[in-house]
């Protein structure tokens, strides 16, 4: 990939961005290693919208919830440090761009749907997860980590 | 990008590339140092409130009970809506219900029922006689009895039991241990005393009784034959009501003052306005043998055959069906026993039109909005019950104490009052926040404490937190029956024998007694009688 010309600004606005999805990230993950008591089921069972039954039936399966459940913490982690150190940032960027697609396609703020998970604000169509989802977007296609960032020894040999 | 960046990247790794490659690494550093710090003041929270409020972190295995030794010869006395339930909790059901629960679960991957039937504990019974006064229901328990594989339809049964038309030939019979009896409870009495003087052992369902008198001779009855008696309040089993017992014994919410109960429903079924069988006519049902113990005969009538409950011929109301429910339970956490006096009122107000209710010839006599207060002068508070059938706002159950109070269900949550004497100083420091819970527990999860996550009680409260992990979902009306059945091979009492069947007995009686004939009733606890 052909580095962009960011001046200093943009530069560390973008690095910023990066580490505080990281951080959020990172810490969601920590929170629920920590927690002996943490599953997914709940959330999962609360799903709704179209895509519902599929949540429900990883939630039924005692064996896949398992698995979901340390994929989703795992994950948490590791995109969230990959993205705060700068390390294999681009596939950080998409994993964390596919399970935030999860969290939007099981409980989507669409019309005439409530959840019994409580909210601290009001979405309608667009919510955090998808803005989340938007910026990382963003964040693929201007790219930091080669320039701030553990990539920078990776992929900057010439 | 610089050009001095650009000279960066070349081959020589230079002290410019090293700090820009390593620049956000310490954010980690920050990000694990306030970890620590939040980890560590949760800790000293919990552990701090722990400590204050010693309550018992693990779950409890009380829950298992052994089936060894010899099987145990079962008569079921009443095969309708309730007596089908308890067959099936005992481990059998009819192939068509199960073939239904099959296909259900085919179709619904959520839908656990067939499998937690399956995996349901045998409990080394055998029925061995059914009896029922219409024709169709003692059809569908003998299928139910003889359907040992637990299988739907096409299966293999096992030997059939033999049914008696007359309860009385069943209690005389030789291949009969035990008795269910899920009769209506006009019934209930007679049926007990006569299976206590046979040497059956009666697994009853409440209400206790249908009048005060009965009260005595039900007990005397028991307890002149030392059979092994439970009453039908499964809520007995509920892990949640044992943790509040022990709550209220580490004085978590100090001198009680008031309890509030209630019960809320809003179906035909719920009002118990059931269906009525299109099979039934005086040829297929014994009527007569129905109406006997009623002291003013009626001429057949199949809303009064299906919907016994709706007039006191036959029913208690809302004061000996579900009242009761919530009395029990109060009274395995408190012990507090009959009370001092009971007032109670209320009115047909709900199904009280014939569309509404879908009657067909009468009205219902038996109230469908029903409160009463039971007073404990002796212990200083009131037990309040409050109940709606038009209605399906649930209140749950909450126990009011000086120092705080608690609200339960299937979870158990506590919280401090803002002007305890007990919890003044926590309070004031910040380590007791009488908005947020100091106690909660949700079955299932691997320790309770006070930091459970809004939003794992907002899951759990809707049931949606322990049912399908951590294994199956288990009846609690199983574990009352399978309580009950090893009492009898140990020659033990179980949780809800004829003393504590007694109070609540009388408690219902009270409040039937008080809106009825519409005064405060008395109880004379030495003469153990109402004054």
């Amino acid at each position: 990939m052909k580095d962009i010309d960011y001046t200093k600004w943009q530069l560390w606005s973008l690095v910023i961005l990066r580490v505080a999805i990281g951080w959020h990230f990172l810490y969601e993950g920590i929170v629920k290693l920590l927690n002996p008591n943490w599953s997914s089921l709940g959330y999962l069972m609360d799903s709704k919208g179209l895509f519902a039954g599929v949540f429900h039936s990883i939630a039924g399966n005692p064996a896949l919830l398992n698995v979901m459940d340390f994929i989703n913490m795992w994950g948490l982690i590791l995109i969230g440090a990959g993205l705060i150190v700068g390390l294999f940032t681009r596939i950080a960027s998409w994993a964390g761009i596919i399970l935030l697609a999860f969290y939007y396609l099981s409980h989507p703020a669409i019309i005439g749907v409530n959840f019994a998970m409580p909210t601290e604000g009001s979405y309608l169509w667009v919510n955090k997860n998808l803005i989340e989802l938007l910026t990382l977007w963003v964040l693929v296609l201007l790219p930091t980590s080669r320039i701030i960032g553990m990539d920078r020894f990776l992929f900057n040999k010439k | 990008m610089t050009d001095k960046d650009k000279n960066a990247g070349g081959s020589n790794m230079n002290r410019r590339d090293v700090l820009k490659g390593l620049a956000t690494v310490p954010v980690l550093g920050a990000m694990a140092y306030g970890t620590w710090r939040k980890t560590k003041q949760d800790h000293i929270r919990n552990h701090k409130l722990s400590k204050e409020l010693n309550m018992s972190a693990d779950e409890q295995d009380y829950k298992v009970y052994k089936h060894d030794g010899d099987t145990i010869r079962i008569g079921i006395i009443g095969y309708g809506i309730r007596g089908t339930q308890l067959m099936k909790a005992a481990g059998f059901a009819h192939p068509d219900a199960i073939q239904k629960l099959k296909e259900q679960s085919l179709t619904n991957s959520q839908d656990k029922r067939y499998a937690d039937f399956q995996e349901q504990d045998d409990l080394n019974i055998r029925v061995t006689g059914v009896c029922d006064l219409f024709d169709v229901h003692a059809e569908k328990a003998m299928a139910a009895a003889s359907n040992i594989g637990r299988e739907g339809k096409g299966g293999s049964p096992g030997p059939a039991p033999r049914r008696y038309k007359n309860y009385r030939d069943m209690l005389a019979a030789d291949d009969i241990d035990a008795v269910i009896i899920a009769s209506p409870d006009h019934w209930h009495a007679q049926i007990t005393i006569d299976a206590a003087k046979a040497g059956k052992h009666v697994y009853a369902e409440k209400g206790f009784s249908l009048t005060m008198d009965e009260n005595y001779t039900i007990r005397d009855a028991v307890k002149t034959s030392g059979i092994v008696y439970q009453l039908g309040h499964q809520g007995r089993q509920t892990e949640s009501y044992i943790k509040a017992k022990e709550a209220i014994d580490k004085k978590l919410i100090g001198k009680i003052n008031l309890i509030e109960v209630c019960t809320n429903r809003n179906s035909a079924n719920g009002a118990w306005v059931y269906d009525i069988h299109p099979d039934a006519n005086p040829n297929t049902v014994d009527w007569e043998k129905f109406e006997e113990p009623c002291d003013v005969k009626h001429p057949w009538s199949p809303e009064r055959f299906f919907r016994w409950r709706c007039w006191w011929d036959y029913g208690t109301g809302l004061s000996g069906d579900l009242l009761t429910h919530e009395f029990d339970a109060i009274n395995q956490i408190l012990g507090m026993g009959i009370p001092s006096s009971a007032s109670a009122s209320g009115g047909v107000y709900v199904w009280n039109n014939k569309k509404r209710g879908d009657y067909v010839n009468e009205l219902r006599k038996v109230p469908d909005v029903w409160n009463a207060v039971f007073e404990y002068p002796d212990l200083d508070f009131s037990l309040l019950y409050s109940a709606s059938l038009g209605s399906n706002n649930n209140r749950g159950k909450t126990i009011m104490g000086h120092d705080g109070y608690m609200e339960f269900g299937n979870t158990l949550t506590v919280y401090a009052d803002r002007q305890s004497t007990r919890y003044n100083e926590q309070i004031k420091s910040g380590l007791i926040d009488p908005e947020l819970p100091i106690y909660t527990y949700i079955p299932g999860r691997k320790n309770a404490d006070a930091v459970a996550t809004a939003t794992e009680q907002y899951f759990a409260a809707r049931g949606l937190l322990y049912t399908y992990r951590g294994g199956r979902r288990v009846d609690t009306t199983h574990l009352h029956i399978a309580e009950w059945l090893q009492s009898i091979r140990e020659g033990t009492q179980p949780s809800c024998n004829v003393d504590q069947a007694f109070e609540e007995g009388v408690a219902a009686a009270m409040g039937i007694m008080a809106q009825r004939e519409n005064r405060t009733v008395f109880w004379d606890k030495d003469k153990e009688q109402v004054v």
